[in-house]
């Protein structure tokens, strides 16, 4: 074997490496969470979202991910001048980044929604509402989840 | 028919904010569970909400995969003066129910 060889397989196997260390370091956490930024992107047209003034109650704990109860508060005097357009929930690692969609209006008197959801697995929630001046505010939750739901048949 | 449950007050004081609880029997099947043959079960969600109040629309809900099975949802309105409100629930399948409810405001 003659030594350019050598060195020019070395040479490959040295970019190769760095190759897959700067994908693993590139590499989003998985695709999901990606999926979750794009319908965020999709609900707020490009704006983002500023945390606070809204709220996101959900059992940080999960025992059964059938179905948990989540309620989402918005601080808003609710009049024609200031009031909340929509809610939004997106989830990280279910199979769909949506969840639930809701408008209200200055007519809904206050900016208070509630229902029961699915948790795949633990993860990650965002509650987003829409403002009437156009703009955005976010609340997120982690939740841990000892049953999932969709799994099992 | 499904069933449904409404919780919403007969009387109210005008400019109360109101709260209505609704929930609908369905199985929000999401179309990623595979049945017992093994094959993946068809989707058949309701895929809209919408509560009527005169028949103007106070609150409008577009549902997922991820909300559980017998949806269940609350909002609020400002009770502005006696009238019919319609629950309305649409989703895959043609499905389509509506229930009304009459709210009397002093």
């Amino acid at each position: 074997m003659s030594s350019p060889s050598w060195s020019r397989c070395a040479t490959e196997r040295r970019t190769l490496l760095g190759g897959l260390l700067a994908v693993t370091l590139l590499r989003p956490a998985s695709a999901a969470p990606e999926a979750m930024a794009q319908a965020i992107r999709g609900f707020t047209g490009g704006a983002v979202p500023q945390p606070g003034g809204i709220n996101l109650e959900i059992p940080p704990l999960v025992e059964n991910g059938n179905a948990v109860p989540v309620s989402i508060e918005v601080e808003s005097p609710m009049t024609e001048a200031e009031h909340v357009r929509a809610i939004a929930l997106f989830s990280e690692r279910n199979p769909l980044p949506n969840v639930l969609t809701v408008k209200l209006g200055p007519w809904s008197g206050a900016a208070r929604i509630g229902t029961r959801i699915r948790l795949a697995t633990s993860q990650r929630l965002m509650a987003i509402a829409a403002l009437s001046d156009g703009s955005f505010r976010l609340a997120e939750q982690q939740v841990v989840v000892t049953l999932a739901a969709c799994i099992e048949g | 028919m499904a069933r449904t449950l409404l919780r919403v007050p007969g009387t109210a004081q005008r400019g109360e904010v109101v709260e209505i609880r609704t929930l609908i029997q369905h199985p929000m099947e999401t179309g990623f569970r595979p049945g017992a043959d093994g094959t993946v079960q068809p989707r058949d969600i309701i895929r809209r909400f919408t509560c009527l109040y005169n028949n103007r629309p106070v609150f409008e809900a577009d549902l997922h995969p991820a909300i559980a099975a017998n949806p269940y949802l609350t909002f609020t309105f400002v009770a502005r003066e006696s009238g019919v409100l319609a629950f309305i629930w649409e989703g895959d399948n043609g499905f389509s129910q509506t229930e009304t409810r009459a709210l009397t405001v002093a």
